[in-house]
């Protein structure tokens, strides 16, 4: 991971990384508890509705299956919208300090309204970036959501940046 | 299957201006409440002139840029970069360009450059995509 964001990263938030010594190591590896959603045709409809993505194929089931889908399809970031337990639980945060720097979604399959999934977050990296206005802490989240029979469904990682 | 080559482009979107009704529905239906994107006193206690959209909301019209190019059941990972802040009133344009074609787990896919742009033209967010063709 420390070689994924140091070297085939561009972003400008993660050049430097001098430190990898965090205060939240001792929490890479940390777990939340699995959550398990159903999820819910309506809950697309109002997600593409949020964003203003007026595809039928989100709202109607038959527009669905005209263009060649079984059921109803989540638009591609819609999983955020799926939120997993937090495994931040108890850490010294200053949560008016959070930034958003970086999400990357992998899909393993679709997903599709009626699936029923299992999340999971963990904290799969931690690290130091000093920039210009100071150090700032680094957090990787993972979440995995597998299907009832085990199967990798998405996998989601979102780099967090805290300011100090 | 869906043919095309490196340097081939998507029909741009362009977003109507973001509202801060847009945000109160983006809440709701992502469940992201953090005050930040429609609380104007609790944003500009954060050193913001306003409320500011949601980093997500953003990623979800590259999400709508390569669903229309390709059917949301295609892509196989999105991935952005929050580079700029985004306010009500912006009206993003989001692009995307065919960088490579490649191979995965035996089929084919394209990689995509995605960027959005606020109307003074600065990115606010980069991003990339791989999408199966097959």
């Amino acid at each position: 991971m420390q070689r994924f964001l140091t070297s085939a990263c561009r972003c400008p938030i993660l050049r430097g990384i001098v430190d990898s010594s965090s205060r939240y190591s001792s929490a890479i590896g940390r777990q939340s508890e699995p959550v398990t959603y159903t999820v819910e045709a309506g809950h697309i409809q109002r997600f593409a509705e949020a964003v203003g993505d007026a595809n039928p194929i989100y709202a109607d089931e038959a527009a669905a299956r005209a263009a060649g889908h079984s059921r109803i399809p989540a638009p591609p970031t819609f999983v955020a919208a799926l939120r997993p337990r937090d495994p931040r639980e108890g850490l010294d945060i200053d949560w008016k300090k959070l930034l958003h720097g970086e999400q990357e979604l992998t899909f393993h399959r679709p997903v599709y309204a009626g699936d029923r999934l299992t999340l999971v977050q963990r904290i799969a990296d931690a690290s130091v970036k000093s920039g210009k206005s100071g150090d700032m802490d680094l957090l990787t989240l993972e979440t995995l959501a597998s299907d009832d029979h085990g199967a990798p469904v998405y996998t989601a990682r979102s780099l967090i940046v805290i300011r100090r | 299957m869906r043919t095309c080559k490196v340097g081939d482009t998507l029909p741009p979107l362009v977003k109507p201006a973001i509202t801060t009704r847009q945000l109160v529905m983006y809440a709701g239906a992502s469940g992201d409440f953090n005050p930040i994107h429609y609380d104007e006193a609790f944003a500009r206690g954060g050193g913001f002139p306003s409320v500011i959209a949601h980093g997500m909301l953003s990623m979800a019209f590259f999400g709508q840029l390569v669903g229309d190019w390709v059917g949301p059941a295609a892509v196989r990972k999105l991935s952005a970069r929050f580079k700029a802040v985004t306010f009500p009133g912006d009206v993003i344009t989001c692009t995307g360009e065919v960088v490579a074609l490649a191979e995965e787990a035996g089929r084919p896919v394209a990689v995509l450059k995605l960027l959005a742009k606020n109307p003074a033209g600065t990115v606010t967010l980069e991003g990339s995509a791989t999408v199966a063709l097959d």
